[in-house]
């Protein structure tokens, strides 16, 4: 441990590299935290060594980036202290609480940038927990990390840019890619073309990687709304079945895996068990930790940094990694760096793209209003939409804590990490209010399951 | 001018269940609680349902409750998840066992039975129990329940018998009047009016109470609870430790493991707390030490809740000893969840009949006040190794 206050960036993604890097040029040896085996984040995640693959392969549009994160880090791996495969299990002022392997690790901390990304946001549809379903996420990790796929004709589902990203690059991979189906009905108004254009490089990536889908000859179907994904007698995805909206003959696709995931839900955990201000972001349809354009929080000594803060890509992250750790480093010696400007620019170009890709790509709250009772909404508690629809109907309550406290909704594995957002929306139209009303279930420790033996292990005092 | 034969500050079960019981005597009936019924100490403690290990003081009460616990699903519709699944309390060593074969005299004297295991019986009924321990006692009248739905389903209760239950009603105080009570809601301009007040208000409760200049130090306290991942079902009884420590039950049915140990930090105004990472791991420890099997069951959750304790760790119940028609009932001390259902009834033959056949002794403010309370100076000091439990 250096005897300076030490600074621990939590997340190894764009944002915490970033953040990193622009630390070590101010000459600080921060503490970088994550629980992936490489550094790289769920976007640049790297396979081990004997399944290496090229970077072209792996990361396609982003594969320069992707290099430059990768070739940064080894120049930054000298200058800091980095942890890999340790997780945070809990937060409290001036201690952080890791987990690496079976022991537990007390790490204190001064100042504190968390860049902890963001998870697939699913949207449970009848049968979605049938062997062979994943998220878009995972579908990704058996590629890059595991090099392996889900199956062999797959269909995408869901709604977001990263549909036509992980069906290309399934495509490239050698699966048969079934259809992509969208929810949301994207580049129908024109209105939004600007706005979206000016999403630069992310937005010209979309563009081509719709584009080679359909010159491969995969379907793709905006506007459709997924009723079933139905399963063999062995109990495992066998297709989907789904109409288009407002329209009532449905369709059956064949496949023997499915991936599923309607945009990107931030990780925010270890902000709400610091006390960290949250909003609702109407846009994103979820809650938010609070900051300010350079992402300082209400907390002192607390920045965030990347998805994490709001789902804005791994490009936006990068800058707004570097400008959390400015913001801090100005806060420790008052000093203000000339980039400073420049970065918060890009920033507020970025809100306007992301504006439009949420209004584009919007969370399908209708059908979670329509979503069959029998349907499981929380797969940890083996509950249905029903079961949630009939204690927010029998207890008259639409706080989402409180429906969590009578039908033990979000009290599993997960932790309402999974079922949260969609539940909120469930309770919402179940009990006609708004989403605002339902609030938000609270953080609370261990941010992941961590093992009894794990706890009780050695404790170290700090790295 | 609507007055009501009696007032009721704070939803949690005591509170909750003094008004299913006051309506059902007729009374007309009014609970104001400051957030939702149950949302503090009552709906997030541990869920132990126990009489085994308790002060003699407590007693009486806990066996009355005990009773209402059995028929909850008569009385409130839902049986809250009890389940008497028992309630065995361990022995490190020779001492702890002979408090517990002291305890168990105690506790026969109430109609408590309880037998008492040696280390061979032990880890023959209980093989999964570690072995270090030196023996046991079993009250298989004890249990279980879930916290979370208990003080709700007796607000519920009180609500369809016709008691006015009001949630998200803050207090801001009370005074005496000729008619008896006047009681401020925060945002309301006109008092509501009362015969009689109970004041049930948990942690908050000595802070209502010295609004009518009965005082009494009351402290707070936040038992530091986790729960895992559902397993096959392996644990059968409520486990606690002698001279208080760890605590485990698992609950029937859903498989979770529950168990606690030591406190959190709870910050009574501004109604917040908080585990702590630190007293987790050991609560880890202690748990793997007492259920070996637990070692690899994964943690998904911690928590606490804001308790009130008072220093002798018995809670106060019983009539201010200066306002007529005051009756208080708080401070539970971390054993309030099993005693909740009697409070109420107790609270409500008090306040409606003007006496209870339950005993109280011991129990009355005045113990605080230098006043000679003629049995609680009979009876043994709460914080002999026999009572500590912090929260079970
Ligand atoms: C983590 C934990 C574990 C525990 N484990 C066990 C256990 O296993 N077994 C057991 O027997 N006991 C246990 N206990 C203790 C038990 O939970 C409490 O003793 C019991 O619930 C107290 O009930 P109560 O109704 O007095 O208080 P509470 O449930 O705290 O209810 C008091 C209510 O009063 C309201 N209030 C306060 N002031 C005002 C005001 N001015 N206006 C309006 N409303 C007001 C509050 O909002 C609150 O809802 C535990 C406690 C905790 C915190």
């Amino acid at each position: 441990m250096t005897a300076e206050p030490p600074i621990v960036v939590v997340g190894a993604g764009p944002a915490g590299v970033s953040a990193a890097r622009t630390l070590v040029d101010a000459g600080h040896r921060p503490i970088l935290v994550d629980e992936g085996m490489f550094p790289g984040g769920q976007v640049f995640r790297r396979p081990p060594s004997p399944l290496q693959q090229s970077d072209k392969k792996l990361y396609g549009f982003d594969a320069r980036r992707a290099r430059r994160l990768h070739d940064n880090f080894s120049a930054l791996l000298p200058s800091i202290i980095y942890h890999a495969e340790t997780m945070v299990w809990a937060v409290e002022p001036g201690l952080l609480h890791l987990a690496r392997g079976d022991k537990a690790i007390c790490q204190p901390w001064k100042r504190l940038i968390l860049a902890t990304g963001a998870m697939d946001r699913i949207v449970p549809t009848k049968g979605w927990t049938a062997p062979g379903v994943v998220t878009l996420g995972a579908a990704q990790i058996a590629l890059k990390a595991q090099a392996s796929i889900i199956g062999k004709s797959v269909i995408f589902l869901g709604s977001g840019p990263l549909l036509y990203l992980v069906a290309y690059q399934y495509a490239r991979a050698g699966a048969r890619v079934v259809a992509v189906l969208e929810a949301g009905r994207p580049f129908r108004r024109f209105s939004d073309l600007p706005a979206i254009a000016s999403g630069g490089a992310t937005f010209a990536g979309g563009v081509f990687y719709i584009a080679w889908l359909k010159a491969h000859g995969v379907p793709i179907k905006t506007g459709i709304e997924p009723l079933e994904i139905l399963h063999g007698s062995d109990g495992r995805t066998s297709g989907l079945r789904y109409r288009r909206k407002g329209q009532g003959r449905e369709t059956i696709l064949s496949c023997d895996a499915l991936a599923i995931g309607y945009g990107l839900k931030s990780e925010t955990q270890l902000a709400d068990l610091l006390g960290v201000d949250f909003h609702f972001d109407p846009q994103q349809r979820q809650w938010l930790p609070t900051t300010d354009l350079d992402g300082r929080s209400c907390v002192d000594g607390v920045y965030l940094a990347g998805d994490g803060v709001s789902v804005r890509g791994n490009q936006i992250a990068a800058i707004a990694g570097e400008l959390a750790a400015l913001a801090l480093l100005s806060d420790m010696d008052g000093s203000e760096a000339p980039q400073a400007g420049a970065l918060r620019r890009e920033i507020r170009r970025a809100r306007r793209f992301r504006k439009a890709l949420d209004s584009v790509f919007a969370f399908p709250t209708d059908q979670l209003k329509t979503l069959p009772d029998e349907a499981l909404i929380c797969r940890c508690e083996g509950l249905t939409a029903g079961a949630v629809r009939q204690v927010v109907e029998l207890s008259g309550e639409s706080d989402i804590n409180r429906v969590k406290a009578f039908s033990r909704l979000g009290m599993g594995r997960c932790q309402g990490r999974v079922c949260g957002p969609a539940a909120a929306e469930l309770i919402a139209a179940a009990a006609s209010t708004d989403i605002l009303h339902v609030g938000r279930l609270r953080g609370q420790a261990p941010l992941k399951p961590i093992a009894l033996a794990t706890l009780a292990g050695g404790r170290d005092d700090g790295i | 001018m609507t007055v009501f034969d009696l007032a009721i500050i704070g939803g949690g079960l005591a509170g909750c269940s003094t008004a299913l019981h006051a309506r059902k005597k007729g009374a007309s009936v009014i609970l104001l609680e400051r957030g939702r019924c149950g949302g503090q100490a009552s709906g997030v403690n541990y869920g132990g349902v126990r009489q085994q290990g308790r002060h003699p003081a407590e007693l009486p009460l806990a066996t009355r409750s005990r009773g209402i616990w059995g028929r909850l699903h008569a009385l409130v519709g839902c049986d809250c998840e009890f389940v008497a699944t028992g309630h065995l309390k361990l022995a490190r060593n020779d001492r702890d066992m002979v408090d517990l074969v002291a305890h168990q005299a105690v506790a026969a004297d109430h109609g408590i039975a309880i037998e008492l295991l040696d280390g061979a019986d032990l880890r023959r009924r209980f093989p999964y129990i570690g072995d270090r321990f030196y023996g046991a006692s079993l009250c298989a009248d004890d249990g279980q329940a879930n916290p979370r739905l208990a003080a709700p389903a007796f607000a519920r209760a009180a609500r369809q018998l016709g008691a006015d239950v009001r949630e998200e009603c803050p207090v801001e105080r009370a005074v005496p009047s000729p008619l008896g009570f006047e009681i401020y809601v925060t945002g309301q301009d006109t008092p509501i009016r009362a015969h009689r007040l109970v004041n049930t208000a948990g942690a908050w409760g000595a802070n209502v109470a010295r609004w009518f200049g009965d005082s009494v130090h009351e402290d707070v306290m936040a038992p530091n609870m986790c729960v895992t991942e559902p397993i096959a079902p392996l644990i059968g009884p409520n486990l606690g430790i002698c001279g208080g420590g760890i605590y485990i039950r698992q609950a029937s049915g859903h498989g979770s493991v529950i168990f606690g140990s030591g406190v959190g930090i709870a910050d009574r105004d501004a109604l917040r707390a908080r585990p702590l990472a630190a007293v987790t791991m050991d609560a880890a420890k202690a748990a793997i030490d007492m259920v070996p099997a637990l070692a690899n069951v994964l943690v998904v959750r911690s928590w606490t809740g804001i308790e009130g304790r008072m220093p002798d760790n018995l809670p106060v119940v019983g009539p201010s000893p200066t306002i007529a028609n005051l009756y208080h009932a708080f401070g539970f001390s971390g054993h309030g969840f099993q005693l909740g259902p009697a409070v109420g009834a107790v609270l409500a033959e008090l306040a409606i009949d003007g006496r209870s056949p339950t005993c109280l002794a011991g129990l009355s403010m005045t113990r605080f006040a230098g006043v000679p309370d003629p049995v609680a100076t009979t009876l043994p000091p709460a914080n002999c190794s026999q009572h500590k439990e912090e929260g079970e």
